[in-house]
């Protein structure tokens, strides 16, 4: 069987594979969304912490190069790596951001961009800018037969998984008290203050939880692409591009978008492979045509 | 005015002066950088735009005055022309889109479009893709007089560059620039004044995009080659970096910035590899931190106590 001339195979891999990059737009700017929601502040190094992310995995591994072998397996990596990251995070948001909320929100942007210079530049000076391999666990190895296609496991658990955290994170802030208290921060702080809620914890809280969320994309990516310095910054440019199509007004926007523009990145690269690394952003120059607040946007100033 | 007149004339005094203590290339390249910078702060430090690809202008630029010269054999002026008049279209179809959104959507739609350019340049055929155009001759100026010479193009350059220079400090004393300080200040007001806000901004778009082709397209007459790197984001960075280090929104801040941070590349690159990344990120946060205002901003503020 064949559509557009390209056996059904192949092109339901393809889909796969743009819907494994998919679960990486939305986890990346779900996070960015949550972010931008409570701090105003577009994180420039998120693509920096997905790649740290997928460090921690290399690391929890296969130790510094000098020393021991730690020999933590992916699934404590899974974990650790949301952990360590969430946490320099903190240390980032109360070190620097927690200076800049009173100017204009550009600043920010600059200044997450100067971190996520220093970071990558970091990684590179000890790992160069060729590519570590870090293989699947054993567990998620192999392919499934289906009937139609046959399912490499890990991609399939990618996301599977991917899709999960999203819509938990959807529900606890959409659905539950702790959430409330993020949306109503989001609205107004100093009230949400005034009942006597902790904002700037909750702010410091919010921005670890938005870079765990890129940590944890990145060990998911690790065993796909290899890891390397530069595997965040090529990521964040066209996370831009997906926070900029779905508008940064909805949570559930954000996923959807995320997940959408993958699948579409995936169908051009069989159909005319060519365009499929510009085809996030001709969409989002017809979205700007259209419909200039975005998909799923409120215009926020 | 009399303040900006000596100052530009120590600029051409220091310029005209420069090649004959140090390197002309590395002193080309820094002044079209320079302009590079002067040419961005035309937006963000005038306008209040924070175009995060700035990069695209100077690279299309750049391909197109090298594929001119080289295979359609255009002297360097035409060349010149060729990569501005590219740079405009360019600027003209980038910021009718990005315009349509504020503040910081304005900043990711200009860096995601740039980054379709680099992409764009990375496949077509006729950019040379990895390896750029190479081998870009300098050719003769208006056909007669031979740019062989480091010392004659180097005052082509400059001369290039004083006139740019001219051309923004004259756009920003201009009631057009006191429209654009408006629309930096507030936006809605500079509206309901009656101001065509959006035109306003495209024009300053476009006016910006064209003088950074201007500055890609000499940087490439210079160093006889373009490559990727002048079209890529961390270019478009830089230029943030630079003119935030000098000063947004003052006419010599740009310079000022530009020639620290090239010179600090041209020497650190060899000696310290990737940290020279890790000490430009690290000047970023320091910039936005402590001095926002940037070197001449501060010594402007202090001189006025």
């Amino acid at each position: 069987m064949e559509i557009f001339g390209i056996p059904l195979q192949a092109l339901l891999a393809q889909l796969l594979l743009g819907l494994v990059n998919g679960s990486f737009y939305a986890l990346l700017s779900l996070g960015l969304a949550v972010i931008f929601g409570l701090l105003n502040i577009i994180n420039f190094s998120h693509g920096a912490m997905y790649m740290m992310g997928a460090y921690v995995a290399y690391i929890a591994l296969s130790g510094f190069g000098v020393g021991p072998v730690f020999g933590l397996s992916y699934w404590w990596a899974l974990l650790l790596a949301p952990l360590v990251i969430g946490a320099f995070g903190m240390l980032i948001e109360r070190l620097f951001l927690q200076w800049l909320y009173k100017l204009d929100h550009l600043y920010g942007l600059l200044l997450t961009f100067g971190l996520a210079l220093i970071i990558e530049g970091v990684f590179r000076s000890q790992y160069g800018v060729s590519g570590q391999q870090y293989s699947a666990p054993e567990e998620l190895g192999g392919a499934t037969d289906i009937g139609f296609m046959v399912l490499p496991n890990y991609r399939a658990w990618v996301v599977l998984v991917s899709v999960v955290v999203c819509f938990s994170t959807w529900f606890v802030i959409e659905r539950t008290r702790l959430g409330a208290y993020l949306r109503a921060g989001t609205e107004n702080p100093q009230l949400v203050q005034a009942f006597g809620i902790n904002v700037p914890l909750m702010i410091t809280l919010t921005y670890g939880f938005g870079v765990a969320l890129a940590a944890f994309a990145g060990v998911l990516a690790a065993p796909i692409i290899q890891v390397s310095p530069l595997m965040g910054s090529d990521l964040i440019i066209v996370v831009f591009a997906v926070v900029v199509i779905g508008g940064m007004g909805s949570i559930l926007g954000s996923i959807v978008t995320g997940l959408a523009l993958g699948l579409i990145e995936g169908l051009t690269k069989v159909i005319y492979p060519e365009a499929s690394s510009i085809v996030v952003f001709v969409i989002m120059a017809i979205v700007l045509m259209v419909r200039p607040a975005g998909l799923f946007g409120r215009e926020a100033r | 005015m009399n303040r900006f007149a000596a100052g530009f004339v120590l600029l051409a005094l220091l310029g005209a002066a420069a090649p004959f203590v140090g390197y002309p290339v590395f002193l080309m390249n820094a002044l079209c950088l320079g302009l590079f910078a002067c040419a961005f702060n035309l937006l963000l430090g005038f306008t209040g735009l924070l175009s995060f690809g700035h990069a695209a202008f100077l690279g299309s630029a750049g391909y197109v005055a090298a594929y001119s010269m080289k295979f359609w054999g255009l002297t360097p002026e035409l060349g010149i022309l060729a990569g501005t008049a590219a740079s405009a279209v360019l600027g003209y179809l980038i910021g009718s889109l990005a315009i349509r959104r504020q503040g910081i959507y304005f900043a990711m739609i200009t860096l995601a479009l740039a980054q379709m350019v680099y992409f764009f340049c990375l496949q077509a055929k006729f950019t040379g893709g990895e390896d750029g155009l190479q081998g870009v001759p300098r050719g003769n100026l208006f056909g007669v007089i031979s740019l062989e010479n480091d010392l004659v193009l180097y005052y082509v350059v400059l001369a290039v560059f004083l006139g740019c220079f001219l051309l923004i400090y004259r756009t920003v004393h201009s009631p057009f620039g006191q429209v654009l300080k408006a629309i930096r200040e507030n936006e809605p007001r500079a509206l309901s004044l009656g101001y065509d806000v959006d035109k306003y901004k495209l024009l300053a778009f476009v006016l910006s995009a064209a003088l950074a082709g201007t500055a890609g397209a000499t940087k490439t007459l210079v160093l006889g080659f373009e490559t990727l790197t002048d079209v890529n984001w961390p270019m478009s960075g830089e230029v943030v970096l630079m003119t935030l280090l000098g000063g947004l929104g003052t006419i010599f801040g740009p310079l000022v910035g530009s020639s620290i941070i090239v010179t600090l590349q041209n020497q650190l690159a060899d000696r310290v590899g990737s940290w020279v990344q890790v000490i430009l990120g690290a000047i970023f946060v320091l910039c936005v931190l402590l001095f926002r205002r940037g070197i001449v901003g501060e010594l402007a503020a202090l001189f006025r106590k």
